[in-house]
């Protein structure tokens, strides 16, 4: 046999190669599904052995629907995204800002004009599963319906429940800003069928019903995978480092794998549990941002026997290795004299004025442990994100102990200003100091 | 009730622990010798030393002072550091309107109490959260470097 | 006079009146069955020799009560530890300020309009008290001197304190021409005394109006509408009459106010209130609104302020130079947020509250209160930082109509938020000027339109005449270099969506700065030193060069600088003093702006109290800088920005330079001085930044992003 003509050979060979960069390119856009890590034998719900993982906590199994609809509501996190500051709950119009414009969230009160009043259950469902609207046009996913694809028809119909027993608010929200071809919402639909998940939550029969139940809460209701994953270009979390880190309204939402260094696997199963409960952990800090909200809002509805799932759930998270050092669990010295690596002085300038009367020079608040930095992921990771948003943009925290906030400073200090105190900020009371710019900072201010 | 240790003495305030003691001080023990000047601790009128040290009270809530000594501007003239600032205030005359003055007579305090002889980085460090706005700074600085000379 | 006299003792014996006391207290005079003399509003002179003396200006920091003590107790010969002051009541016909017709603390102008009759007061008292001990003695009053509270006839080796002859001296008439010392022959006037307000201020027990306790007081905090004009909708307050210690909640068609047991339970009440406004006609006025319809009324034709000469002559052709200045709307933002305490009873109405306008806050609650004027009693107290701010009683209006509706005194308390969202804001100016220069560098002709508010319009409307509104135009109208072709003008246009007032600086603020930064291009663009040149124009104002010369001097002006360093030179005169400024400032890459060094020359005639001439010139140069540096009040949506210290920032310890404050003593009467530096270092300021980029700024405040990175 003639050998294949040398043609032949570099046509083969292209094309082999093709397909492998075409497998590569799959292999990378199409990430495996959020629980795939845990491996083992998945059963249909009904054939779980265990208490069912699903629905309300055990203390609510016998209230109405919405009742049971207001505390599972409250663990997805609708009214967060479904508000904007100063005005009505769930009533929308809270702002998405994305490389390609702005999206607007909708009015998700029972108005039957503006809201979703007129909505049927199917309706409902069809939105919380795939993420198409009543009208029949896809939804972006800055609405997690590939997290809400896992939860029950029980459980979203009493969240509907809920929503519908709310006062129907007559607000439409602002017009989304994005441009062709982003505005082509059918495009939605690949990306949907692509990234959703057709099944409902399914047991993992060879876990713990603990972990079952926060596996179910973390991924059906929480949707933690939204911010703590990468994204890959399709905008879809890269699961192959679930929980590793990803991005959150510009803020970094950290390492929270069960990586020793870089994520939560040297804190113990209360620290997170009173993390996620609202308390400041002393030595860990406390929520900030977006995750305050989280914490606030969300999860301070939860019991703890259904913290603790989440936290038991949290721990069978495979280490990702981060580039975040661990945190330095020590306070900074008390005396403003003791010198941090030399950085202009402009950075302890505005830590004099405008920080030290909260956070103290050791870093270690004398006014309430919410503003203590010391361990704080924030303070030490060199990115020094984090530290320069919540100068920025402030945050607010409703704790056990009333409201406690810190203002932004955005609008009165410089970018220059701002990196200059983020960058003293991390050097004081961090592992490693950070060298933030002013022009870094100005991409952070136009994120918002 | 919640039982508060100020200027020595033991008070007992029938109040909601995250009630700021800023607050407690002036409407409840009518001690109004600390000023509220912007509630967010960006000012520092209403600072009050505990346990020594300057603490803004307007974010400080009272539930969670238990025994610790909380002092006020009524006081801060029976310690050997505060009565030097008030007389070094009055010697260089610092003082305009003077609202500013109990919260900048107490961090002074404070910072002679923890660095008896500051140099000028030590005095930003412990005046710059305390805003004036009558402009008294370069008086503020004077005096606290009198009254850090006649420490013998 | 009765009533304003009953009133004032009232405020004496008073909760939460403030009293003074140089050397001691003493009880009450009148005790003793001797009636205290009181030859006038201002004084009064009790048995034990006690002078207790009315002070017609309020004490706001500026220092006012000692130097008003100190002029009367100069011509009354007063022993000084005797003197102990306090507040005077709402009495305008007693109280009012002769440059106002006002009872009104402002534009620098306590001594300048007091000095004379606190002086005759001060005098006419000291002859009355030499004629009764003269007729004790049967000696010819000529032959009697006075010192320290005493009357002395040195050919009989007598002398009597003044209390020792109240009794006598109550009854005679008081001379309206009594002589005024010479004054080469002062005790107390040109020396530094020691402030009577301040000792109280050390310790906590000084009393401003925030501090008032009258018994079984009640707490509000306060919302006003976010928009200007607009009015409550809906108030849901189910959660917040469940919070402990909220008493009440008055909800009044553009405002709701929480009253509880302190001030935390009415603030906690008031977050948890659900509130719904109708916001109006300015819901959708923003800052670009505002300066638009400013840069538009500017291209009027303006009422004309002065004029010299032919200016449209001058500039009619070659090379004319024009350009634009603006300044800001700005909060006042003092110390001690705005407050008041009312109690509003069917019969009367009782105020405490610290104002710079205390007949007016009278009127204010008597109007809110639906009383007569005369059965309101307002009781004064130091404030805690005026800064015009205070010559507003739109607070004291407010919190008697909350009171009204509550049972009991009640304090309100606005918060820092509040005060900063609801400020009557210092007016955004637009300036417009021109000029032409000869060949060797002179100003030939000059055009100066000032375009904003009136607040005179309002404030003293009788004061606004033709158009022209004279705090806009101070210090425009009356330019104080040698310009032989002049016009200036002012074009009213008022705001949509804020109020505006007067703010430390006033009308000076706005045109000392687009004048003085003007002048300064004009010197670059002649290629003459900003120093030379200004010097080449003040032939007319002897006294202004000499302090230039002074400070060009103390400063080292001319010599060597490091990279990105630069000097400015502001002149002034305003408020009939003569002052000249040099800042010395950096800018780093960022275009982060370092001051290094603050020289000032101030020639403001007679000083009655030098020191406090130049804490309040230190002061006022802090307090403009603050503002060159950062302050602006921006609105979008009808809702002002900024709300507390973090948004609306203040300069800090650490940003101070050294100030050195040069006097020049003379025997001129005295000028005003408490907003001086503050017009001075907004233009110095701008100059030194000039000089150190090269970047003209024609904006306050300044934009860093103009100047990062920008080298001479």
């Amino acid at each position: 046999m003639k050998a294949l003509s040398r043609r032949w050979k570099i046509v083969l060979g292209i094309l082999a190669a093709g397909s492998l960069i075409g497998l590569s390119v799959a292999w990378w856009l199409i990430p495996p599904g959020a629980l795939a890590f845990a491996g083992g034998t998945r059963v249909a719900l009904d054939a779980y052995s265990g208490p069912n993982p699903t629905g309300v906590s055990t203390e609510l199994k016998s209230a109405d629907a919405v009742t049971r609809g207001r505390y599972l509501a409250a663990l997805s996190g609708c009214q967060i995204c479904h508000t904007e500051e100063g005005s009505a709950p769930f009533a929308g119009g809270h702002a998405f800002p994305t490389p390609f414009g702005t999206l607007y969230s909708p009015n998700i009160t029972p108005d039957r004009r503006t809201g979703i009043g007129d909505w049927s259950d199917a309706d409902f469902l069809r939105a919380m599963h795939k993420g198409i609207a009543k009208d029949g046009s896809h939804l972006y996913p800055a609405f997690p319906y590939d997290s809400y694809a896992l939860m029950t028809d029980e459980d979203a119909l009493a969240i509907k429940a809920y929503l519908f027993s709310l006062k129907p608010v007559r607000q439409t929200p602002p017009r989304n800003t994005l441009p062709f071809p982003f505005n082509q919402r059918w495009l939605m639909g690949i990306w949907g069928a692509v990234y959703t998940p057709s099944d409902r939550f399914r047991p993992h029969a060879d876990r713990s019903p603990e972990w079952n139940r926060g596996a179910y809460l973390v991924e059906a209701l929480a949707h933690c995978n939204d911010c703590h994953t990468e994204r890959n270009l399709a905008e879809a979390p890269n699961n192959r480092r679930k929980f590793g880190g990803g991005i959150a309204d510009g803020w970094l939402a950290y390492n929270i794998t069960q990586d020793e260094t870089s994520g939560l696997g040297a804190w113990s199963d209360d620290e997170i549990a009173r993390y996620l409960s609202g308390s400041h952990v002393q030595g860990r800090g406390a929520a900030a941002g977006p995750m305050a909200g989280v914490v606030d809002v969300e999860l301070n509805h939860a019991s703890q026997a259904d913290i603790r799932a989440m936290v038991a759930y949290l721990r069978s998270i495979p280490p990702a290795a981060g580039d975040l050092p661990a945190p330095r669990p020590t306070a900074a010295p008390d005396s403003p004299r003791a010198e941090v690596a030399a950085f202009d002085n402009r950075g302890k300038h505005v830590f004099e004025g405008a920080c030290a009367s909260c956070h103290g020079w050791s870093g270690a608040s004398p006014l309430t442990g919410y503003a203590t930095l010391t361990g704080s992921r924030a303070v030490n990771d060199p990115s020094a994100t984090n530290v320069a948003s919540i100068v920025l943009f402030g945050t607010e925290r409703l704790t056990p102990q009333g409201r406690i906030a810190m203002p932004a400073f955005g609008k009165a200090y410089s970018d220059a200003e701002i990196a200059a105190v983020a960058n003293y900020v991390t050097a004081r009371f961090g592992a490693r100091g950070s060298h933030l710019t002013a022009k870094d900072v100005a991409k952070l201010r136009e994120g918002s | 009730m919640i039982e508060l240790r100020v200027n020595g003495e033991a008070k007992s305030v029938d109040v909601a622990p995250d009630m700021p003691l800023l607050w407690v001080l002036r409407d409840v023990l009518h001690l109004t010798g600390t000023k509220f000047g912007c509630g967010i601790a960006q000012c520092g009128a209403c600072t009050v030393h505990i346990d020594g040290k300057p603490v803004r009270s307007c974010q400080l809530a009272v539930g969670a002072l238990g025994n610790r000594a909380i002092t006020t501007i009524e006081k801060i003239g029976e310690t050997p550091a505060g009565a030097r600032v008030q007389k070094a205030w009055l010697d260089l005359e610092v003082i305009q309107c003077g609202y500013c003055q109990s919260g900048q007579i107490m961090s002074a305090a404070a910072l002679l109490n923890s660095v008896p002889h500051p140099d000028d980085a030590d005095i930003d460090a412990a005046m710059s959260g305390n805003i004036c706005r009558c402009g008294t700074y370069v008086r503020i600085r004077a005096a606290i470097k009198r009254a850090a000379a006649e420490h013998a | 006079m009765l009533d304003a006299r009953t009133s004032r003792r009232t405020v004496l014996g008073g909760l939460g009146a403030t009293v003074f006391v140089a050397g001691f207290h003493v009880p009450r005079a009148g005790a003793a069955g001797v009636a205290d003399m009181e030859p006038n509003a201002f004084i009064r002179i009790d048995a034990q020799g006690f002078i207790t003396l009315t002070m017609p200006q309020v004490e706001m920091g500026q220092g006012t009560y000692t130097s008003i003590s100190m002029i009367l107790a100069e011509e009354l010969d007063a022993a000084w530890d005797h003197v102990k002051v306090e507040h005077a009541p709402p009495d305008e016909t007693h109280y009012a300020n002769p440059a106002f017709g006002v009872q009104a603390t402002g534009n620098s102008n306590s001594i300048r309009a007091f000095w004379l009759p606190l002086r005759k007061a001060g005098a006419g008292t000291r002859a009355v008290l030499v004629e009764a001990a003269a007729r004790g003695w049967k000696v010819p009053a000529a032959e009697c001197r006075t010192e320290n509270s005493q009357v002395v006839h040195d050919k009989s080796g007598r002398r009597v304190a003044y209390g020792d002859l109240v009794a006598r001296a109550a009854a005679m008439p008081v001379p309206t021409d009594a002589p005024l010392k010479d004054p080469k022959q002062f005790k107390l006037i040109g020396r530094s005394l020691r402030r009577l307000d301040t000792p109280v201020k050390t310790d906590g027990t000084a009393v401003y109006g925030i501090d008032a306790l009258p018994p079984g007081v009640k707490f509000a905090a306060l919302m006003q509408s976010p928009v200007l004009g607009g009015k409550v909708a809906h108030v849901d307050d189910a959660a917040a009459k469940k919070i402990k210690g909220v008493r009440q909640i008055v909800v009044l068609d553009d405002l709701v106010a929480v009253v509880g047991d302190h001030m935390w339970a009415a603030k906690s009440g008031l977050e948890a209130l659900d509130v719904a406004w109708n916001d109006g006609a300015n819901a959708e006025i923003s800052t670009a609104d505002i300066w638009a319809r400013l840069r538009k009324a500017s291209e009027r034709d303006g009422a004309v302020a002065k004029t010299v000469g032919d200016a449209r002559k001058a500039l009619g052709e070659g090379d004319v130079y024009t350009q634009t200045y603006e300044v800001p709307l700005l909060a006042h933002a003092p110390m001690e947020p705005l407050n008041c305490t009312v109690h509003v009873r069917p019969d009367g109405a009782e105020a405490w509250i610290g104002s710079q306008v205390l007949a007016r806050v009278q009127r204010a609650v008597a109007k809110a209160a639906g009383l007569s004027v005369e059965t309101v009693v307002v009781h004064n107290h130091l404030l805690g930082g005026g800064f015009g701010r205070r010559l507003e009683p739109d607070m004291a209006f407010v919190a008697a109509r909350i009171a009204k509706q509550v049972d009991g005194p009640v304090k309100v308390v606005w918060t820092r938020e509040e005060d900063i969202r609801h400020d009557v804001y210092r007016p955004a100016y637009h300036d417009l000027l021109s000029a032409k220069l000869s060949r060797d560098g002179r100003i030939v002709g000059w055009k100066h339109k000032t375009a904003g508010s009136s607040i005179l319009a309002r404030w003293l409307p009788p004061a606004f005449r033709n158009g022209v509104d004279g705090d806009g135009v101070d210090g425009a109208a009356d330019v104080p270099y040698d310009i032989d072709n002049l016009r200036v003008e002012f074009v009213r246009e008022e705001p949509p969506g804020v109020n505006t007032g007067f703010w430390r600086g006033v009308g000076p603020n706005n045109n000392v700065f687009a004048i003085e930064s003007f002048i300064d291009e004009l010197a670059h663009r002649a290629r003459i030193d900003p120093v030379a040149f200004r010097r080449a124009h003040l032939g007319k104002t002897p006294r202004l060069k000499a302090a230039l010369d002074l400070v060009a001097a103390k400063s080292n002006w001319g010599s060597a600088l490091p990279p990105r360093a630069g000097r400015g030179v502001a002149v002034q005169v305003a408020f009939a003093s003569f002052i000249a400024t040099v800042i010395e400032a950096e800018v780093d890459e960022a275009g982060e702006v370092l001051l290094r060094r603050i020289d000032t020359a101030v020639d403001t005639g007679t000083i009655v109290n030098p020191d406090t001439v130049m804490a309040q010139l230190q002061g006022g140069l802090i307090f403009g800088l603050t503002a060159a540096l950062y302050g602006e009040i921006t609105v979008e949506k009808g809702r002002v920005q900024q709300s507390n210290f973090h948004d609306y920032r203040m300069l800090r310890m650490d940003q101070v330079p050294p100030i050195n404050v040069h006097l020049i003593r003379n025997g001129e009467p005295p000028g005003g001085i408490g907003e001086t530096g503050t017009t001075a270092s907004m233009p110095a300021l701008r100059n030194a930044i000039y000089a150190a980029t090269g970047v003209a700024l024609r904006r306050m405040p300044i934009d860093r992003t103009l100047i990062a990175g920008a080298r001479r």
